[in-house]
């Protein structure tokens, strides 16, 4: 333990501060030359000799006092302690410096830190429920179909002999009446073991279970999410046992799921969980006991312990071979793959995944720029002071010594612009884990720094300090004190320009190509988003409100669904101003797309694997086109006539008319059949659009008359060119006449793009800043460059222009490596930028940096950097007076 | 004037103990003295060496300081053992003597000895 008592008193003499300790040596030194100098006098020595033999045999006072001084403190402390103050002071005395440095850091360690506090979050967190390491959902065939019917699921639930227990849920919205305020919460309808399944305990009351299911709607519960609990029943302990009701049937509130357990999909919490064999009263519709019609969203559990994911794959295929067999019309490429169920599997996650790989990329290449950036100043600074840097030498000090003092400061330097980077970062992550992208959907970016979040930026402020601190070392190690002290600054400068392109040179361009992929990568995001504004979509969104209801929200079924759906266009109709109403089952675009596979007009054999492609599908009104802007290419539309009773008739669109009939000509009053076997004639065919994401390829779609294909979901589109927000309060009022009970959303068309659009302003919005970052660094870089430049060569300009050297020259002589390095950067970063853009077609519509707008963009971003990074410096190059300066000398 | 040895290294702290030992309270002055004098004026104490040591050894317990006044009433630091030293001492006098003894022996060792 003497060790440790030695270790306490250490520092407590570190505290103790170095003043008192070195009083104590002081006063023994004295103390001993005192008693030897009596010594010596004793022994017959002059007082004056005596005392010098005294000093003389005790030695080197100095060397002494600093072993005392090693051995009574900390010297690795103190030196830094005592560095960090050398460095403080350094840096106090150029504030601009240090200001500057600090904010660039902090931004470009902002940004890295956002953006994996971001990653963090989406990717590498996973589920918050028991063991998510052996969580999975399983995907089917080759496109990575998640959808799986009813039946399906229970076969695949019961005959698997690899997962612990096989749950799954769908995504649905309803109209939930508490006797109060009716709302329209989101929730997942769930099978009965899905709590069981997910391993988590309720917060109050109880979670149903299979023992709660005895058959189609003989389970009415609902388990509520904490926060819906919270913000609508207002933490009431009461609410077990209480019954609501759900699109107007009775359902017993159970229980209250945990406030950390937000479903089973990481950014779509739910508000509430209901047993999916209420599928009939919450949907409205019934397809429990259809195979064919795939409805669940997702299938998901833990594998077994032990159990590898490619056993688990063999044992769903052998499962999907069985299924292939018995029900060989609904059932087909019953293959299946395992994927992470937080995305949502490959519907998001690889989209998801490249773009924050790529963001994470670009942000760290800013940070480079910003260590660039950082470095050429730090070795400029270390150049202006080779001087103190040689005085330091001769006077004895090693080079070491020197070192270190460099990277302490700028290890401070990336210290506090760490700091506050990270601050500004935790802010901005916590505003966006609050943020509700998209009001009407139960959307969250659940993004919440961690611990991770905090280790990270501090390396990478750590890192960058080192590395930008690395910069000016050879410098140093290369000053010869003797030749700096003798030679004088100019000296120096005359040796670093001697050499055709330096270190700083090659790290200004390497900056400027970065700052030119992040601008071509922002320009071709922007245009994406442009294009995908105001490209066409298979419809007009301007001047068009939606107005979305549900009627089996509002307990309509059978025959009052269309009548009711007639009355409300009829309604809406009659508002003055109106051009045309029409209603589709759901609004493409707006998530969620049905589908079918559909047979030509020959088939026999309705199965699967025998389809001529898979379509989407919608019920519309005759109006629906005339409303919503849709172009029909050919033929006609169908009417009212198209009714129960009448032959069946479609309307589709160019691709499905290409991919079925050859050719758009060929489609009108062709036949082809629906997976159901109906037999349907081709009356028109309307031009082709996007219907469930932007980047999709052609899809071919389908669209049905209504009164042959009832729905009890509708969303009216009312075209006019009246004040939007006038008509959507007159549209209200007209629907609360038609039935009060009935809950809808009314908004205009390019609200409703909100959610279609999103990846793609996400993606814009962040490309857009850190190319704004990046153009920041190239501008303070190249400035940063040519004023030193300029400044240190302000002597040979004057002389140049004493000896009559024209403006133009001047400038060349002053800038031009500035601005030969930033050709070179941009086209280098231009090149890189449009290999880079590939990754973006992934989110961005029609990204493709082969546009000449975007080409024309860079170039001009890229001058324009230049001009305003050079201006100042030019300025000062062209106002040389070469009197005054040849006076100076 | 004959050369002095230099005090071997990590011996100075157990010459230290051990001239506090038998002479009692002393400053760091009079231990080098004494060291010096006990030694026959073989040795020579180096100052810079013997303070660290004085000082590890007080921050280790072996030994306290106070001020106080020497011979000619001059303001000194005294030094002097404590039970902690004291046992310090014992144990490393113990640990010197089994290695002299060790040493000893393989001096004294002789090829017929070992046959």
């Amino acid at each position: 333990m003497r060790w440790l008592r030695r270790f306490f008193a250490r520092v407590g003499h570190l505290a103790a501060g170095r003043g008192a300790r070195d009083e104590r040596i002081e006063q023994e030194i004295e103390d001993y030359i005192a008693l030897e100098t009596e010594e010596n006098v004793r022994a017959g020595l002059t007082p004056v000799e005596a005392r010098r033999q005294a000093i003389l045999k005790f030695g080197a006072v100095e060397k002494i006092k600093d072993e005392y001084r090693a051995e009574s403190g900390m010297p690795g402390i103190e030196n830094l302690v005592q560095d960090v103050r050398f460095s403080l002071r350094v840096l106090r005395k150029s504030p601009g410096f240090t200001v500057a440095a600090v904010l660039t850091l902090a931004l470009a360690i902002g940004a890295n830190a956002v953006v994996f506090g971001v990653l963090n979050a989406l990717i590498l967190k996973p589920l918050n429920v028991p063991h998510p390491e052996s969580l999975y959902t399983i995907e089917r065939g080759g496109d990575k179909d998640q959808a799986t019917s009813y039946p399906d699921y229970l076969d695949l639930r019961d005959h698997n002999r690899s997962f612990e227990a096989l749950t799954a849920y769908i995504l649905v919205s309803v109209g939930l009446d508490t006797g109060k305020n009716p709302s329209q919460p989101w929730g997942y309808e769930v099978a009965g073991n899905y709590f069981q399944a997910m391993d988590v305990q309720p917060f109050l009351g109880r979670f149903f279970s299979v023992a709660d299911e005895h058959g189609p709607n003989s389970a009415p519960y609902l388990v509520l999410s904490w926060s819906y609990w919270h913000t609508h029943f207002q933490d009431d302990r009461g609410v077990v046992g209480r019954i609501v009701q759900v699109n107007k049937h009775p359902f017993t509130i159970l229980g209250v799921a945990p406030p950390d357990f937000n479903g089973t999909l990481l950014f779509f919490y739910p508000d509430f969980w209901a047993p999916m064999i209420q599928q009939e009263q919450i949907e409205g519709i019934n397809i429990l006991n259809n195979r064919g019609r795939r409805g669940i969203f997702m299938v998901l559990g833990h594998l077994k312990a032990g159990v590898t994911g490619a056993e688990a794959i063999a044992d769903l295929n052998s499962v999907g071979s069985y299924l292939e067999r018995n029900y060989p019309k609904d059932d087909a490429w019953m293959t299946y793959s395992l994927a992470r169920p937080s995305l949502a599997g490959d519907l998001l996650g690889p989209g998801v995944q490249g773009f924050m790989t790529g963001m994470m990329l670009l942000a760290g290449l800013i940070l480079l720029s910003a260590c660039a950036n950082l470095g050429s100043l730090f070795s400029a600074r270390a150049a202006d002071r080779s001087r103190e840097v040689a005085l330091r030498l001769a006077l004895g000090s090693t080079r070491r010594r020197i070192l270190r003092a460099l990277f302490t400061e700028a290890v401070l330097i990336s210290l506090c612009g760490g700091v506050v980077g990270l601050l500004g970062s935790v802010a901005l992550l916590q505003r966006l884990s609050v943020w509700r992208p998209i009001p009407q959907y139960p959307m969250h970016v659940p993004v919440y720094p961690d611990a991770k979040v905090y280790l990270v930026a501090l390396l990478l402020a750590l890192a960058s300090g080192f590395l930008f601190g690395a910069v000016p070392v050879r410098q140093v190690l290369h000053t010869n004190p003797y030749e700096v002290v003798k030679a004088g600054s100019a000296g120096i400068i005359a040796g670093h320009t001697g050499r055709r392109i330096t270190f700083r040179d090659v790290l200004l361009a390497v900056q400027i190509a970065l700052c030119a992929v992040l601008v071509t990568s922002s320009l071709v995001a922007l245009r994406g988003l442009e294009r995908s504004i105001h490209s066409s979509f298979g419809f007009d969104a301007h001047n068009a409100i939606l107005a979305d209801t549900d009627l089996s929200m509002a307990g309509y079924s059978g025959d009052q669904r269309p009548a009711m759906q007639k009355r409300m266009i009829e309604a809406l109709q009659a508002i003055p101003g109106v051009k045309s109403v029409g209603f589709i089952n759901r609004i493409p675009l707006s998530g969620g797309m049905s589908t079918e596979d559909v047979f030509t007009g020959q088939a026999a054999d309705l199965i699967p694997s025998k389809a001529a492609a898979r379509v989407a599908v919608y019920s519309i009104s005759p109006e629906y086109f005339h409303a919503a802007g849709t172009a029909l290419i050919t033929g006609s539309n169908f009417s009212w006539q198209s009714e129960k009773g009448a032959p069946p008739v479609a309307v589709v669109n160019a691709e499905f008319a290409r991919r079925i009939f050859g050719s758009v000509g060929n489609a009108i009053g062709g036949y082809y059949k629906r997976g159901n076997g109906t037999r349907v004639q081709v009356v028109g065919v309307v031009e082709d659009g996007k219907y469930y994401q932007l980047t999709e390829a052609p899809r071919p779609a389908e669209f049905l008359p209504f009164l042959q294909n009832p729905t009890p979901l509708a969303a009216l589109v009312v075209r006019s060119d009246r004040d939007p927000q006038a008509l959507a309060t007159e549209m209200r009022s007209r629907l609360s006449q038609l039935d009060s009970g009935l809950p809808y959303t009314v908004q205009t068309w390019r609200d409703g793009m909100d959610l279609a659009l999103f990846p793609s302003r996400v993606a814009t919005v962040a490309l857009g800043i850190l190319g704004l970052m990046g153009a920041m660094l190239t501008i303070t870089g190249i400035f940063g460059m040519a004023a030193y430049s300029v400044s240190k060569r302000l002597r040979e300009l004057g002389i140049r222009m004493a000896l009559g050297a024209q403006r133009s020259e001047l400038l060349r002589a002053a800038l031009g490596r500035a601005v030969k390095l930033l050709a070179l950067g941009s086209v280098a970063g231009l090149a890189l930028g449009i290999l880079a853009s590939r990754v973006l077609a992934f989110i961005v519509y029609q990204a493709t940096p082969r546009d000449p707008l975007v080409l024309a963009g860079v170039v001009f971003a890229m001058a324009l950097l230049g001009m305003l990074a050079t201006w100042i410096p030019a300025q000062r190059a062209l106002s040389v007076d070469p009197l005054r300066l040849l006076r100076e000398e | 004037m004959t050369k002095k040895a230099e005090v071997p290294q990590g011996t100075l702290a157990l010459m230290v103990l051990k001239t506090l030992d038998v002479l009692g309270t002393l400053h760091g002055y009079g231990i080098a003295r004494r060291i010096e004098q006990i030694s026959g004026d073989l040795l020579a104490v180096n100052q810079g060496t013997l303070y660290p040591v004085l000082l590890r050894l007080e921050q280790e317990g072996a030994i306290a300081s106070d001020w106080g006044a020497s011979e000619n009433n001059r303001r000194a630091r005294f030094y002097r053992l404590t039970r902690e030293g004291r046992k310090q001492l014992q144990a490393e006098t113990q640990d010197w003597e089994q290695t002299a003894a060790i040493i000893g022996r393989f001096f004294a060792a002789r090829a017929e000895d070992l046959s």
